[in-house]
C-alpha cells in the first residue's frame, strides 16, 4: 500500500494530525519518525501523546539528551530519540525497549539512524519540510503481519 | 558526629555524562570535588551514550570515591553520610552511583541521603561561597534541563517554568551542528560569537503567550536552519548538506545573532520570574550557565533588580558531586533522610 499523505500548514495542524493518528494506535505499537532538524518530530509526538490521553501537553520535549521520556495517558507513552545514539542496538536494549513496547506506545525520533534495530512491524512517518510553516507528512501503518500477543485496542477519541 | 560538629558529607553523582564524587563540610565547604568527565568519549561519538555511560559509570566510580576521600583527606571514620543523585538522569547510570552510595550507607552504618540533580544545581552556587540570600530565582539551563525555579530555601523549591520543547544547551548543540561546528557546541558558539555581529540576523525571541514563564527553542533553532540553509519552497538552497556557502565570518555572525536571541529569552523569563516573587537573589546553574553572554545578561539583569547575583564558577556549573553533598547536608540538617530502598527515577518534571 503507498503511504498516507497528509499536508498541515502551521504547528496546530501538525498537532492536530498526531491527535487523529493517535486514534489508531495500539500497546506494542512503534512509531518510526523521520526529518530533518525542524521537521517538527517533537511537534508530532506532542499531537500523538495529547491525543492518547497526556493532560499536560508541556510534558513532552525533546529527549535528544536524555534519550527517553515516558508520558501518562491512557497508556504509557515512550518518547525516545536516536539523535545522539552511537550504538542504539545496545543503547536501546539497555533502556529498556521490549519492555516498553510491552507496556505502551513507542514514538522513536530520528528513526533513520538505527531503523534495523526497530521492530520491522511498525508505523513510519517522514516529515519534509515544504515551507516556513507546512509540513508534509508520509505515513505508512504497518504491513498486515502476525500481530504481537496480548494486543489491545487504543481508545477512540 | 566530629568533635567539632561539622558534618562532612560524601556526595556521589552519576546521573548523565559524568561520574563524580566530593567531600563537603556543613554543606558549603569543599574540601575535595571529583569529575572523571566521559566528555572525550562522547566527543569521538558524538554524543551521550548510555551504554557506554552506565559501562564507564562502573569502571570510574569506586576510582572517583576513593580520589575524593584521599584528596579531603578523611577515612570512613570521619564521614556522616552519603548523598547520592537518584533523580532525573538515566536509570542505568543513576543506579550505579546509587549501588555506590547504599553499600557505602550499609557498609559505614551512615545514613543516605537522595538529592534532586536539578535542585542541586540551583544550589551550586553557595559551594565555597556565602549562603544565598532567600528567596532566590534559580535558573538551571544544560543540555537536558532549562527550568526556573523559586526557591525558599536549598530544599524548598517551586518549578515555575521549563522548556516544552528543545532545551536551551540542546538549542546550542543542534545550531552549533547546522552552523557545521563541533561538540558539544556551547563554548564553540560562545567563543566565535565574540567579536561578532550579535545583530547581524534579528531571530525570533519565542516567549509564549501572557506571562508564561515556560520556555521554547524549538522555533529558534528552525529559524537558524532557514537562515543558513535557505527558506523551502522560496529557494533551491535547502535542503544544503553544510553551511558552505558562509563565510567564517558569516557563521560566527550567524552564533553570536543566535546566541543573542536564546540569552535575550532566558534573561526575560528570569526577570519575570525575578519580579513576580520579589526575588532577592538571582541564581543560575547547569552547563549553560557557563556561557559568557548569559552571565553579563544577568550580572546587568541582577544590577538592575538590586538582587544578589549568584553565578557558580565553572566547576560548579557543570555535573558534579559536591553540589550533591551539599545540599544533601540541608537535608541531613532536617532529618531528611532515606532508606537502602531508595529508588532511581528517571524523569520528574512538572
Amino acid at each position: 500500500m503507498p503511504p498516507e499523505k497528509y499536508r498541515t500548514s502551521s504547528l496546530a495542524g501538525t498537532l492536530r494530525l498526531g491527535r487523529k493518528l493517535a486514534a489508531r494506535l495500539a500497546i506494542g505499537d512503534c512509531v518510526g519518525l523521520v526529518g530533518a532538524l525542524g521537521a517538527g518530530k517533537t511537534a508530532l509526538v506532542r499531537g500523538i501523546a495529547s491525543g492518547l490521553g497526556l493532560a499536560d501537553q508541556r510534558m513532552v520535549s525533546s529527549p535528544t539528551f536524555v534519550l527517553v521520556q515516558e508520558y501518562p495517558g491512557r497508556m504509557p507513552v515512550f518518547h525516545l530519540d536516536l539523535y545522539r545514539m552511537s550504538y542504539p542496538r545496545a543503547e536501546l536494549a539497555d533502556l529498556g525497549l521490549d519492555e516498553m513496547l510491552g507496556q505502551g506506545i513507542v514514538l522513536v525520533e530520528w528513526a533513520d539512524r538505527a531503523a534495523d534495530v526497530l521492530p520491522n512491524r511498525r508505523w513510519r512517518i517522514d516529515i519534509e519540510i515544504t515551507g516556513r510553516k507546512s509540513r508534509t507528512f508520509s505515513v505508512q501503518p504497518p504491513q498486515s503481519g502476525p500481530k504481537p500477543a496480548g494486543r489491545k485496542r487504543a481508545n477512540r477519541i | 558526629m566530629k568533635s567539632d560538629g561539622r558534618r562532612v558529607i560524601l556526595g556521589i553523582e552519576s546521573s548523565c555524562d559524568e561520574t563524580a564524587a566530593a567531600v563537603v563540610v556543613e554543606g558549603r565547604r569543599v574540601l575535595s570535588s571529583v569529575v572523571a568527565s566521559q566528555i572525550d568519549l562522547h566527543r569521538r561519538f558524538g554524543g551521550v551514550v548510555p551504554e557506554i555511560a552506565s559501562r564507564a559509570h562502573i569502571e570510574a566510580v569506586n576510582t572517583v570515591i576513593a580520589q575524593a576521600m584521599k584528596n579531603a583527606a578523611v577515612g570512613p571514620e570521619q564521614i556522616d553520610a552519603i548523598a547520592v543523585t537518584h533523580e532525573p538522569g538515566l536509570i542505568g547510570s543513576l543506579l550505579v552511583g546509587l549501588m555506590a552510595a547504599k553499600t557505602l550507607a550499609w557498609a559505614w552504618s551512615r545514613p543516605l541521603i537522595g538529592v534532586n540533580h536539578v535542585y542541586a544545581h540551583a544550589y551550586a552556587a553557595a559551594l565555597d561561597a556565602e549562603p544565598i540570600d532567600y528567596p532566590a530565582v534559580a535558573l538551571v539551563c544544560s543540555g537536558g534541563h532549562t527550568a526556573l525555579y523559586r526557591c525558599d530555601s536549598p530544599t524548598r523549591l517551586k518549578l515555575l517554568g521549563a522548556t516544552i520543547d528543545d532545551a536551551a544547551g540542546e538549542a546550542f548543540d543542534k545550531v552549533a551542528s547546522i552552523l557545521g561546528l563541533g561538540y558539544p557546541g556551547g563554548p564553540e558558539i560562545d567563543s566565535l560569537a565574540k567579536g561578532a555581529d550579535a545583530g547581524a540576523v534579528r531571530f525570533p525571541r519565542t516567549l509564549l503567550h501572557g506571562q508564561s514563564l515556560d520556555f521554547s527553542f524549538s522555533g529558534l533553532k528552525t529559524a537558524v536552519l532557514y537562515h543558513v540553509r535557505g527558506v523551502p519552497g522560496r529557494s533551491n538552497k535547502y535542503p544544503g548538506s553544510a553551511p558552505a556557502t558562509l563565510t567564517e565570518s558569516q557563521i560566527a555572525d550567524v552564533a553570536a545573532s543566535f546566541q543573542a536571541a536564546a540569552v535575550d529569552v532566558l534573561r526575560i523569563k528570569l526577570r519575570r520570574a525575578a519580579v513576580k516573587i520579589g526575588a532577592r537573589s538571582l541564581v543560575l546553574g547547569g552547563g549553560v550557565a557557563a556561557n559568557s553572554a548569559l552571565r553579563q545578561a544577568i550580572t546587568e539583569l541582577a544590577e538592575k533588580l538590586k538582587c544578589s547575583l549568584r553565578l557558580p564558577p565553572l566547576k560548579y556549573c557543570l555535573d558534579n558531586a559536591a553540589m550533591i553533598a551539599g545540599l544533601a547536608w540541608h537535608y541531613l540538617d532536617q532529618g531528611v533522610t532515606a532508606n537502602l530502598e531508595l529508588d532511581a527515577l528517571a524523569t520528574v518534571k512538572r
